[in-house]
């Protein structure tokens, strides 16, 4: 669920809280899974009270847990947030948050040779293989991104190799990754004139492939090209981003993306089952501005606050999973509590969330993710680390406007403070040369530049007072 | 702890003898309390003045470093050097047991030794040729602009270049530590601070400085001050003329020494009942120490007779020129950073670290008028070094200058609000500014170099050095010239350039920037 915190440093009162129902989880031990943990009290701290929502796969009659299990924001070792480069996946703690996943209903895990600096699958593959294959489904990516593996050759290669990362004879769901980004040019480039979505129909018939789709971002062309084309295609899933905001707002949000009320109803349209991505926005559904926290808390005051995201994202009936990368437990067990058994949105929930969508749509936060995709910086800058730290910043209210604000003294400390701590000086937004090379690569389609040289240009008047 | 040495029964503490002798207002048996604690107070100011990196101590504290001697007669202070040489005519040197950090520093040292043993000086003759020689040889180094030469030897620079180098990273580490707790509890009271070694150098210089006074000030007390500090000598010569000083009662002395071996000056011959007063710190502890209650801090009635007797000097370590090495080679990460090619799996780029470029002419803040006003007045005390937040100053490593500042870009650059370094100089080398007035004075130029250029090496688009200007100096103009659409590269108009580096420092071009500043012998104003 929460994406994003575990990039948070301090550990608030309630993450600590939190932390503590868990260690009390923990002590329980792992044969009362399942069941209701007595000494917990809150509803945040119980473990889920009942069986996880399945879903069929149309296509295989398979039942899919309506929690997915994302692995692009696994723990590092040390408690490190994989900013730096050079960390190493926490394996011990990526196979506890699994068996715990797996105990509670979960079994859909979604990887990619991309993630966690190409250490995922090779994570993923380790935790799963001790289950039998009958017990989890896996989904990866086919991530060619770089113009060095837009070769058959080496597009198949990297298919072949998550075979052997992820220690599996096939692969149930595999998904041409995040087209859309780059436009019809760089879905010819990577998966069409080298004869790449031919090999993986291939794959599909000789049964290596059990379900066949892609993710999208970006120019709605590639969608529309590629849906126009089920007929020859057959996608058995498509994986889309969708939440309360992007609903009807990723458009305005930015211009190049597409609201997911029509991604959700092309898919509807067609009986093509959705993945859905990013239900948390990468946990800027769950660090929300605090009129927002109000608002939804006094809705239901037992319930955090990603769990009105997830329900959003699942009430949807042709939503076959909702996909969260989990970084700690505490963030899968709310998450389980969600879905075991998902309560839909009433139609007055509904709206009530899309309300809250134009209230948020007032705060200019950067919707960013975090998915680091835009990473490495080839000049060294902590893209979503400035972002993040500006998100924050304007989540609490430490964004004065200008030097007459009352907390205009504190604001400017916390930001700048904040700043140096969250982002080394040589990785912040003032060595951002504007060469553009990371915008491509956003999956939000963020100007990446033009934002990182207003963050500086905002720091510049902080500093200099002149605000 | 008492500090009495009351090993003989006959010793009769300070509170039972006589009455009080100075004034009513403080018996003269308290006399050594007031310079202890007054001196401890000093001492601490100036010591936070180097620790403090927020540069918020010196709104209150900065008069003490101003009121040091060689400071101020460097920045002309008249009033503060009036003011020093009455205190000295009137109480005598007790500049040099209460204001000068580096004296009080000795004593503490001192101090120290004295727990193992009291009692553990005795009477040395002065070597007065010693003395003369130092003092000739510093007025000469600093009338023919060696400043650094003299610096070697100035007692408060000293102090600052010891309390810069060993002091102040042992006070940033415990704020590093308490920065880290305040992290995690979401605090914003404390931010951590980079320590690094500004030159090794000058380091080393501190270091041997160091051992040497402890050293000395071990074994023999006010050593340094008695044989080799200039400012002694000076304000020795006007110390025999005090008006107040401590003077041996013949009928009450019945001979003990214990005035001269509780001495740290070693100035007290008791065989002829005579205090070398150019020596005398008027520390009061000979005071406290005399049981009979022999010594008292009054104004002579009679001349007391007294006569620097010469003898044969033991060699004075001058050890504080010793042993400095100029400039070893910077140890630069070999890594090197070439644009890595784009991938999406996360992680950050190396960043190799910048060199120091060559600058033609060093680089000096604003306030410093022209380089040579500025190596004549700087004590290279490295208190601007010390706050100096945007990692800019650092002592020089040239011979010439060696320890004064000079400023360079690698790790900041000299940001507009920033007046710090003028705000702090007690010597009147960086004449105070304000940000308006840096904001209009040039201390260099920026001068663009081809070859680093990533617009041209590496085939992106740029402008960071123009987007940063903070006069706007930089134009970005095409590189083929009257084709728009060529890569642009940086235009400086020299005439509005400050020099104050943000282009260097901001400049992706490693390790060597694409744009670099050259100082300017006078700065002018634009």
């Amino acid at each position: 669920m929460d994406d994003s915190r575990h990039n948070g440093k301090s550990l608030s009162r309630r993450d600590f809280f939190k932390v503590a129902g868990a260690a009390g989880l923990a002590a329980a031990g792992l044969a009362a899974c399942g069941g209701r943990d007595e000494a917990a009290a809150g509803g945040e701290d119980a473990a889920p009270a009942g069986e996880m929502t399945r879903r069929p796969n149309p296509k295989t009659g398979e039942k899919v847990s309506l929690l997915g299990f994302g692995m692009m924001r696994l723990p590092f070792k040390g408690g490190e947030d994989g900013r730096e480069g050079g960390e190493t996946v926490d394996q011990e703690e990526v196979n506890r948050l699994v068996d715990y996943a797996l105990a509670h209903g979960v079994n859909y895990f979604d990887t990619s040779p991309a993630y966690c600096q190409g250490q995922s699958e090779r994570a993923t593959g380790a935790a799963l293989s001790r289950y039998p294959r009958d017990k989890y489904f896996v989904a990866t990516k086919l991530s060619n991104f770089s113009p060095d593996t837009w070769s058959h050759d080496a597009s198949v290669a990297m298919y072949r190799n998550s075979l052997k990362e992820l220690r599996v004879d096939y692969i149930d769901y595999l998904l041409l990754h995040g087209v859309g980004m780059g436009g019809m040019e760089e879905l010819n480039h990577r998966y069409l004139e080298n004869g790449v979505l031919d090999f993986l129909l291939k794959e599909r018939e000789a049964g290596r492939v059990r379900n066949l789709g892609f993710s999208y971002h970006g120019d709605i062309e590639v969608f529309d090209y590629l849906l126009a084309r089920h007929d020859k295609y057959r996608w058995d899933f498509v994986q889309i981003q969708l939440n309360y905001l992007d609903w009807k707002y990723a458009k305005q949000i930015n211009s190049r993306n597409t609201d997911a009320e029509y991604l959700y109803g092309e898919l509807e349209k067609r009986g093509i089952p959705a993945v859905i991505m990013e239900p948390l926005l990468g946990g800027r559904l769950s660090n929300v501005p605090d009129n927002i926290v109000a608002r939804l808390k006094e809705r239901e005051p037992e319930r955090s606050i990603a769990s009105w995201a997830f329900r959003f994202a699942g009430t949807f009936p042709g939503v076959l999973c909702v996909l969260s990368g989990m970084t700690r437990m505490e963030h899968l067990q709310d998450n389980l509590r969600t879905y075991s058994p998902l309560e839909p949105l009433t139609q007055e929930e509904f709206q009530f969330l899309l309300d809250t969508a134009t209230m948020m749509m007032k705060f200019d936060t950067i919707p960013c993710n975090d998915c680091k995709y835009c990473m490495p910086c080839p000049y060294g800058i902590d893209i979503p680390g400035v972002l993040l730290h500006y998100n924050k910043c304007l989540n609490e209210g430490n964004v004065p406007a200008s030097a007459q604000d009352p907390r205009y003294r504190a604001a400017r400390r916390a930001f700048l403070v904040g700043y140096d701590r969250s982002v080394p000086r040589l990785r912040q937004a003032s060595h951002c040369i504007g060469c553009n090379q990371c915008s491509p690569h956003c999956p939000q389609g963020i100007d990446i530049p033009k934002e990182l040289h207003r963050i500086d240009a905002y720091v510049e008047q902080l500093k200099q007072e002149t605000l | 702890m008492s500090y009495f040495c009351n090993d003989d029964a006959a010793y009769r503490p300070p509170e039972a003898r006589g009455p009080a002798v100075l004034t009513n207002l403080i018996p003269y048996y308290m006399l050594r309390k007031v310079r202890t604690v007054l001196a401890v107070v000093f001492f601490a100011a100036v010591t936070l003045l180097f620790l403090d990196f927020t540069g918020t101590a010196h709104a209150w504290l900065g008069w003490t470093a101003r009121i040091q001697f060689l400071p101020a007669l460097l920045a002309l202070n008249v009033g503060v050097v009036l003011g020093l040489v009455v205190l000295t005519l009137v109480f005598g040197r007790v500049y040099c047991s209460v204001i000068c950090p580096l004296g009080v520093f000795q004593d503490v040292v001192a101090w120290f030794a004295r727990r193992r043993r009291c009692l553990r000086y005795k009477y040395s003759p002065a070597l007065t040729w010693l003395r003369r020689a130092v003092l000739v040889v510093f007025v000469v180094a600093l009338v023919a602009g060696f400043g650094s030469a003299a610096a070697l030897l100035a007692p408060y620079s000293s102090y600052g270049r010891i309390a810069s180098s060993f002091f102040a990273p042992v006070y940033a580490w415990g704020n590093n530590v308490l920065a880290y707790f305040a992290e995690r509890m979401g605090s914003y009271a404390f931010y951590s601070t980079d320590v690094w070694l500004r030159s090794l150098p000058t380091f080393i210089v501190a270091a041997a400085t160091l051992i040497v006074l402890v050293v000395l000030a071990w074994r023999g007390g006010r050593t340094y001050c008695n044989t080799i500090c200039p400012v002694g000598t000076v304000l020795g010569f006007l110390a025999r003329f005090s008006w107040f000083k401590p003077v041996i009662d013949t009928d009450k002395c019945i001979g003990c020494k214990r005035c001269a071996r509780s001495c740290k000056a070693s100035c007290i011959d008791v065989k002829r009942h005579a205090i070398d007063y150019s020596r005398c710190v008027a520390c009061m502890d000979c005071l406290d120490n005399c049981s009979e209650g022999a010594v008292r801090y009054i104004h002579p009635r009679r001349r007391a007779p007294q006569k620097a007797a010469a003898g044969p000097a033991p060699a004075a370590p001058d050890a504080a020129r010793r042993g400095f090495l100029t400039a070893a080679g910077l140890l630069a990460s070999g890594l090197a950073l070439r644009a890595q090619r784009k991938k999406v799996d996360g992680g950050l780029a190396v960043i190799e670290e910048k060199k120091v470029p060559r600058r033609g002419v060093p680089l000096v803040p604003a306030g410093a008028m022209s380089l040579r006003h500025f190596t004549q007045h700087c004590t290279a005390c490295q208190l601007c070094v010390s706050v100096c937040p945007n990692g800019v100053l650092r002592p020089s490593a040239d011979t010439g200058r060696l320890m004064q500042p000079e400023m360079s870009y690698e790790r900041g650059y000299c940001r507009p609000e920033c007046t710090k370094c003028g705000d702090v100089c007690p010597a009147g080398a960086i004449r105070p500014f304000t940000a308006a007035d840096k904001s209009a004075t040039q201390i260099g130029h920026a001068v663009w170099d081809r070859t680093n250029c990533v617009v041209l090496t590496d085939g992106v688009a740029c402008g960071n050095c123009a987007r940063h200007c903070p006069t706007g100096a930089i134009t970005m103009v095409p590189s083929v010239p009257g084709n728009a659409a060529s890569p642009k590269i940086p235009a400086v108009n020299v005439g509005r350039c400050i020099g104050c580096g943000a282009c260097e420092n901001l400049c992706p071009a490693r390790p060597f920037s694409a744009i670099r500043v050259e100082g300017h012998e006078v700065h002018s104003e634009i």
